[in-house]
């Protein structure tokens, strides 16, 4: 059980990612980044994947983040994080560091599912201990809202637009979950920023792991999915009362799911309302949304089948 | 002082376990590939107390070495060609964040057609990178200089990524007699790894790698000119520092017979050994020539260069990678380096993908007898 | 941002290296377009969700107890309305 004054204890004043950054209005990156870094408690070393977290909170010569803080580039976040474990690892075994740290990786789903994947794969089978926690915000976002492996079936983006001839993107998204568990690693999870209490425990679980943890959490982005910046709790509990984004986690290779909806909502409550969906609901589009329906009905009790 | 009969590969591994570092992260391309075998079976009996992470590709190979590098814990990797190429986005990166990493390359021809053996053209892929690139003639060369690179890339003047070049194949995997010095003398030469920020020091939080707008950039990026500019000199300390223990003297050039030489050779890596032997029998027949080793290729030391050709009539450069649509970059540094004395200046082509130089080939050169593509088979395109 | 001096190479930190000043913190308040918020503190019940869910930690805290919003760096995005359970916060004209 998490509770918010916790988080605030943890925290001492002194936020991981302070004020002054110039993410968007609204942005559900620093809502992950918050949960995550202060429900982890100790000393925390944050790597950062190139994209909108980390150029929008390190123009030189300010920066917002409170705690030691590497970029190097964009597809190789996991990469510098095993390094940098390596060398930890390395200094506490001559004595040379004494003090327990916890490695947090961010990284989007572009650094994550596409150009990241190939040093997050090597970091996973590799063992290093570390937490890498992918803020999902379904595109490449930082560069104009491109598509990426994590955008899901339908979706407009700027380089796969809905037009009078184009749907939007027609291919469905990777489970990027699925891919981490694969490496049978101690501990994978997805969440929601939404579901803060949820993505706490999930990210004090992964911060424990005696190896590497992965976090895969659905973040929205106002601007690519095309909503008001004050919608964003209402869309991102729809993604979750759907099941688009079922919120479970993978311990061990057990599978738990960790929330379950109450009723059976459909896949339209999550399309309405964000503009990269609207070609969706038009009428001759209805073909599309009952694939969209039946693609979450079959995951969903491919997903209770392994719980 | 022990004298052991090892490769070039091998004199590395063995220069790298008594420098012991914290971490190598490292992934397998020929012909570097004796280098971490040989360097793992030692740490593995228990020769180091180093870290290896067998990294999934020579990128994750770099990248984890920056991150290490800035946590605080030395590091060092190898590789050659095209994990060099496949690198070269983070080589740039690890000189513009100062991360000392030391880098063992065995240098092999890019692709394409794919090709194992030894030419230069992978260093010269990184030559604008911001990385130090010193060449070694042979396999003593190969271990003196990992230990000169090691305090060269920490010193507080200097901090950039250093490249020790040997010749793939030629050097990598042919054996020779190789001092090595005592552990002891190592340890003593190597001393404690010390940056200004490291990243695991979590008293004081710093944010490294920066995202800098056109106001910033070119500031930023100066600093590495600066620390390029140091490394001339450190160079040249450290390499008389190393002679007191070794008796050897690494620096930035190696002149051999150069004086009244009227024409000289001008190239890096292995040839250098079979030219001096040329340069000896020329010599002998009368002929007034000599070699001039650059060593150091990054920086590029060009008032050293102008120093020691100063009374020569030609000189003769000797590139093992070419340019296309360009002329040789060994040809032109030298060229812009001896721009204005009125020497004659005549740049040739050789080596690539492995192709063999042999002493009657080099007679050929200095005499002015080959064409820009030393050992082509048909008429050279000189566009 | 505007009045900083910029400084040459050589006063610039080696790699770019940075720590946070506060006194660096760009004012990300000029992102707001006409609306801020406005705390009505007899209904707040310091359930803390808005300093959770500010994306711009503009929610000041006293101990656990909320003690207001930092307008330099409010950007205006309604999200602490939105989840405030009590309806304690209201977005305002500036």
């Amino acid at each position: 059980m998490s509770r918010l004054k916790t988080l605030v204890r943890n925290e001492a004043g002194v936020p991981p990612l302070g004020a002054g950054h110039s993410l968007c209005q609204g942005c559900g990156i620093p809502l992950v980044v918050r949960t995550v870094l202060d429900s982890i408690p100790g000393r925390k070393v944050v790597v950062n994947a190139t994209g909108c977290l980390e150029v929008a909170t390190t123009r030189f010569p300010t920066t917002a983040w409170n705690v030691p803080w590497l970029h190097v580039a964009f597809e190789n976040g996991a990469a510098v994080a095993s390094g940098v474990e390596s060398a930890y690892r390395a200094l506490r075994a001559r004595g040379a560091i004494e003090e327990e740290i916890t490695f947090v990786a961010f990284a989007g789903d572009g650094g994550t599912y596409d150009i990241g994947m190939q040093a997050l794969s090597g970091a996973l089978e590799r063992g290093h201990r570390f937490v890498f926690c992918c803020y999902d915000n379904e595109a490449y976002m930082n560069t104009g809202v491109q598509r990426s492996g994590a955008t899901p079936f339908g979706a407009s983006t700027t380089t796969s637009p809905s037009g009078s001839v184009g749907l939007g993107k027609l291919q469905e998204r990777k489970d990027m979950t699925a891919i981490a568990v694969a490496h049978h690693v101690p501990y994978v999870a997805q969440a929601a920023a939404s579901h803060w209490q949820d993505l706490s425990i999930k990210a004090q679980h992964a911060g424990a792991a005696f190896g590497p943890a992965f976090l895969n959490v659905l973040s929205d982005c106002p601007v690519g999915w095309g909503h008001e910046p004050r919608e964003f709790k209402r869309i991102l509990d729809a993604a979750v009362e759907t099941r688009f984004w079922p919120l479970y986690e993978v311990v061990d290779g057990a599978y738990r799911l960790t929330y379950e909806p109450a009723e059976r909502v459909p896949v339209e409550r999550w399309l309405e309302g964000q503009k990269r969906f609207a070609h969706l609901l038009h009428p001759e589009n209805a073909d599309l949304v009952r694939h969209i329906q039946r693609r979450i009905d079959a995951d969903w009790e491919r997903l209770l089948a392994l719980c | 002082m022990i004298t052991r009969l090892l490769t070039g590969g091998e004199a590395v591994a063995h220069a790298m376990r008594q420098i012991d570092p914290d971490v190598v992260p490292v992934y397998p391309i020929t012909p570097q590939t004796p280098i971490i075998q040989t360097f793992a079976k030692l740490v593995a009996d228990g020769g180091a107390h180093t870290q290896i992470v067998n990294v999934e590709s020579e990128h994750s190979a770099m990248s984890a070495a920056v991150g290490s590098a800035l946590a605080g814990a030395r590091t060092i990797t190898a590789t050659s060609s095209q994990g060099l190429a496949l690198m070269a986005e983070i080589v740039y990166i690890a000189a513009a964040m100062r991360a000392p990493v030391v880098v063992a390359l065995g240098n092999r021809a890019l692709s394409g057609p794919i090709n194992i053996h030894c030419d230069h053209s992978d260093s010269m892929l990184i030559r604008d990178s911001g990385a130090i690139q010193l060449f070694v003639e042979n396999a003593q060369e190969a271990y003196d200089v990992m230990l000169l690179a090691t305090r060269l890339a920490e010193r507080p003047d200097v901090l950039l990524p250093v490249f020790v070049c040997q010749d793939g194949f030629t050097i990598t995997h042919s054996a020779e007699p190789v001092r090595l010095l005592d552990d002891d003398d190592v340890h003593a030469w190597i001393g404690a790894y010390e940056i200004p920020f490291p990243l695991l020091d979590t008293a004081h939080p710093t944010t490294q790698g920066p995202f800098a707008m056109p106001d910033y950039y070119y500031e930023l990026r100066h600093q590495q000119v600066d620390a390029m500019a140091h490394a001339l000199d450190a160079i040249e300390e450290l390499g008389a520092e190393l002679e007191q223990l070794n008796g050897r003297r690494y620096g930035l050039v190696e002149e051999y017979r150069l004086d009244g030489a009227e024409h000289v050779l001008v190239c890096m890596g292995s040839t250098a050994g079979t030219a001096k032997d040329v340069v000896d029998q020329l010599r002998d027949e009368g002929e007034p020539v000599g070699l001039l080793r650059i060593c150091s290729y990054r920086p590029f030391p060009e008032a050293r260069v102008r120093d020691a050709l100063a009374s020569a009539d030609e000189v003769i450069v000797l590139d093992r990678a070419d340019a296309p649509g360009a002329r040789g970059p060994l040809a032109t540094e030298l060229a812009a380096a001896l721009y204005g004395s009125g020497m004659e200046l005549r740049g040739h082509v050789y080596g690539l993908g492995g192709r063999e130089l042999h002493p009657d080939d080099l007679r050929e050169i200095f005499a002015g007898d080959v064409g820009r593509f030393v050992g082509l088979r048909g008429a050279a395109c000189l566009v | 941002m505007s009045g900083l001096t910029l400084k040459t190479w050589q006063e610039l930190p080696t790699a770019g290296v940075v720590t946070r000043h506060e006194e660096l913190r760009p004012r990300t308040g000029a992102y707001r377009t006409g609306l801020r918020p406005e705390a009505d503190l007899t209904a707040c019940v310091d359930c803390l969700l808005c300093w959770l869910y500010c994306p711009d930690n503009a929610v000041l805290l006293d101990g656990t107890a909320f003690a207001g919003i930092d307008l330099e760096v409010c950007k205006g995005c309604e999200i602490c309305a939105e989840v405030c359970p009590t309806g304690a916060i209201e977005m305002v004209a500036e």
